[in-house]
């Protein structure tokens, strides 16, 4: 028996790239931008966004008869911010320094569009276990987005990656310089618009009919 | 010779033609046929300019402008580099050094840009657009002399792909190319774009201009100075350490990136622009406004934490690179405001801000391309409230008259 049907593995696999929550429906931008100066916080953050997705869109799905329609949004933000809180307390416990660097971006994980998003499309309709595959699919698919765009910026920013250096001694030597705009915001988001440039070039349903 | 070339792009152009076995490279050939010879097409409707003026002569008419300043500039960079080593500068040494410390920056800005405006006129099978020809002028010209080559390449990349083709290329940007190069290089590499050792070249050249630095050098431009200035009194020194005069600063012997230290030489490029037409004499003119009263407000409010503030307004217009900023960058016909009444108002805000900025933020010792940046991002707003307001006065009227 196969562990996944062919409509689990679409729901897992699409937003890899064919659905991706950052670059095709360009949602949780913010903190793609703010936590992509360094490769591990954005690594961190990856992870986090991944769990709390994965995680909330099961319980919604659990509950999401019993759910009035009225009051769901307030349910759904209970249950997001129960996970955020205890993601960020288990950050804090082992991993201190990453915890600080990424300071508000956890907490505000809460508001990340992505989660809400995939809450109100899928999880109010769909089974636990479709729900889960969906959440850990969306969430990685947001972390290779901001593994790419990290790794671009520190590695041009900073001449680091996961804080080792990788551009060599000599090249320092020659004259080069580490690309200080990289650090900078600006350039997070135009490394996204260059990953959305490329993808969308390679697949080219993606691209809107000029009327 | 005229008419061989003529003859020899006349036997090849079937080549490029839809078809031909370089049809790939049509975009290439046209640019090169055009700009050689007067094409021989010409358009069949919506045209009403009855001059034999077009895009590339306009180009060609900012180049030339430019060139007064650029050939001072080369001169000045030699001149400041035999004074750090204590040699008298004699004319030609000089020029040929600074020549030589130039050309390299100039050769590199136009390979890249033109090189990347060529790849994607054939990538979009569009013809080839002759905007480069001043951006490609203009960045060494802002850029000081010290800044690595490369540098440059990689900014004029980054400006040429992200600021101008994304948008639709040469006439579609919102922002300056040639300033957000300068940008570019000042947040990326500020060590290299600011600071007191890269507005003097630091290397002989061929043996012209060896020698060690005297003792008394210090490469702070004059506006470096005021940013690190203490006290209520202000003393500019040149880079030996001798006093600045007016003069000096309007003739432009003093430190500073490769262009834009003259403003004689800037206000003769000037001249050159407003007598054929192709700049607007309304933004040149509200910029200087600005600059100056602005200068006349700080002025009128000295204080020692701000020392931009001591300087006169007329001090102010002469140094840094406002002169450059008001008659080559606000001008920019694409990113400048349209209307009329917008120029005004757009070429002021320009002025002001570039001296409030250069006064009021310690963290820029001049902000002339911070101010044209953030106004280039106005410019639109600017239009469309000059436009909405001139409609709502005619309907008013329209409707007082029933």
């Amino acid at each position: 028996m196969a562990l996944l049907n062919n409509k689990q593995k679409t729901v897992l696999f699409n937003p890899l790239s064919k659905n991706n929550p950052v670059i095709v429906q360009v949602l949780g931008i913010c903190s793609a931008l703010a936590v992509t100066a360094k490769l591990e916080p954005a690594l961190v953050m990856g992870i986090s966004v991944t769990a709390v997705l994965a995680f909330a869109n099961v319980i919604i799905s659990l509950l999401r008869n019993t759910i009035p329609t009225s009051i769901r949004i307030i349910v759904q933000l209970v249950v997001v911010a129960a996970l955020v809180i205890i993601v960020d307390q288990v950050l804090k416990a082992y991993n201190y320094e990453v915890s600080k660097q990424l300071s508000v971006f956890i907490g505000l994980i809460i508001t990340n569009c992505i989660l809400m998003g995939r809450l109100e499309a899928f999880a109010l309709g769909n089974k636990p276990w479709p729900s889960f595959l969906d959440g850990i699919g969306n969430g990685l698919g947001y972390m290779i987005i901001l593994v790419i765009v990290a790794t671009v910026r520190e590695l041009l920013g900073s001449g680091t990656l996961l804080g080792f250096p990788i551009i060599p001694k000599s090249f320092y030597a020659a004259g080069y310089e580490n690309n200080g705009l990289m650090i900078l915001p600006p350039m997070a988001l135009i490394t996204v618009a260059c990953i959305i440039w490329v993808h969308r070039s390679r697949n080219k349903e993606l691209q809107e009919k000029n009327n | 010779m005229k008419k061989a070339l003529k003859k020899y792009l006349d036997k090849v152009r079937p080549q490029f033609q839809p078809g031909g076995k370089l049809q790939k490279f049509r975009s290439v050939f046209d640019g090169f046929d055009t700009f050689l010879f007067t094409p021989n097409t010409t358009s069949r409707s919506g045209v009403h300019i009855h001059d034999s003026n077009d895009s590339k002569r306009t180009m060609i008419i900012v180049v030339l402008a430019l060139l007064p300043a650029l050939l001072f500039g080369m001169y000045n960079v030699g001149y400041q580099r035999y004074l750090s080593v204590g040699t008298t500068p004699e004319f030609f040494d000089s020029f040929l050094y600074g020549f030589l410390a130039v050309l390299p920056k100039i050769v590199v800005a136009y390979v890249v840009g033109l090189g990347i405006e060529f790849i994607s006129a054939q990538i979009r099978g569009h013809e080839i657009q002759e905007g480069f020809l001043v951006s490609g002028m203009l960045i060494p010209m802002i850029c000081p002399i010290e800044t690595p080559i490369w540098m440059i390449a990689v900014a004029t990349a980054f400006s040429v792909i992200f600021v101008k083709e994304v948008f639709g290329g040469t006439g579609m940007n919102i922002f300056n190319v040639a300033l957000m190069t300068r940008a570019f290089l000042f947040f990326a590499y500020p060590q290299k774009m600011s600071g007191d050792s890269v507005f003097v070249a630091s290397d002989s050249i061929f043996s012209l201009g060896a020698g060690q630095t005297v003792d008394a050098f210090s490469g702070a431009t004059p506006l470096g100075q005021v940013a690190t200035n203490v006290g209520s009194t202000l003393h500019l020194t040149g880079v030996t350490g001798s006093d600045l005069t007016l003069w000096d600063m309007f003739l432009g012997l003093i430190p500073g990136s490769i262009g834009e230290t003259s403003t004689l030489f800037i206000l003769l490029g000037g001249a050159v622009l407003l007598i054929t037409g192709v700049a607007s004499w309304r933004i040149m003119l509200s910029v200087f406004v600005g600059g100056l009263a602005m200068g006349y407000l700080a002025q009128a409010f000295p204080s020692a934490t701000y020392a931009g503030s001591l300087l006169t307004p007329v001090e102010q217009v002469c140094l840094g690179g406002f002169a450059f900023a008001a008659v080559f960058m606000a001008t920019d016909p694409v990113t400048a405001a349209h209307t009329n009444t917008g120029k005004y108002i757009y070429g002021f805000l320009v002025g002001a801000l570039a001296i409030l900025i250069r006064v009021y933020n310690s963290g820029y010792p001049e902000g002339a391309m911070l101010a044209v940046l953030l106004m280039n991002a106005f410019a639109p707003l600017i239009d469309y409230c000059v436009i909405e307001t001139n409609v709502r006065r005619r309907m008013r009227r329209a409707k007082n008259r029933q």
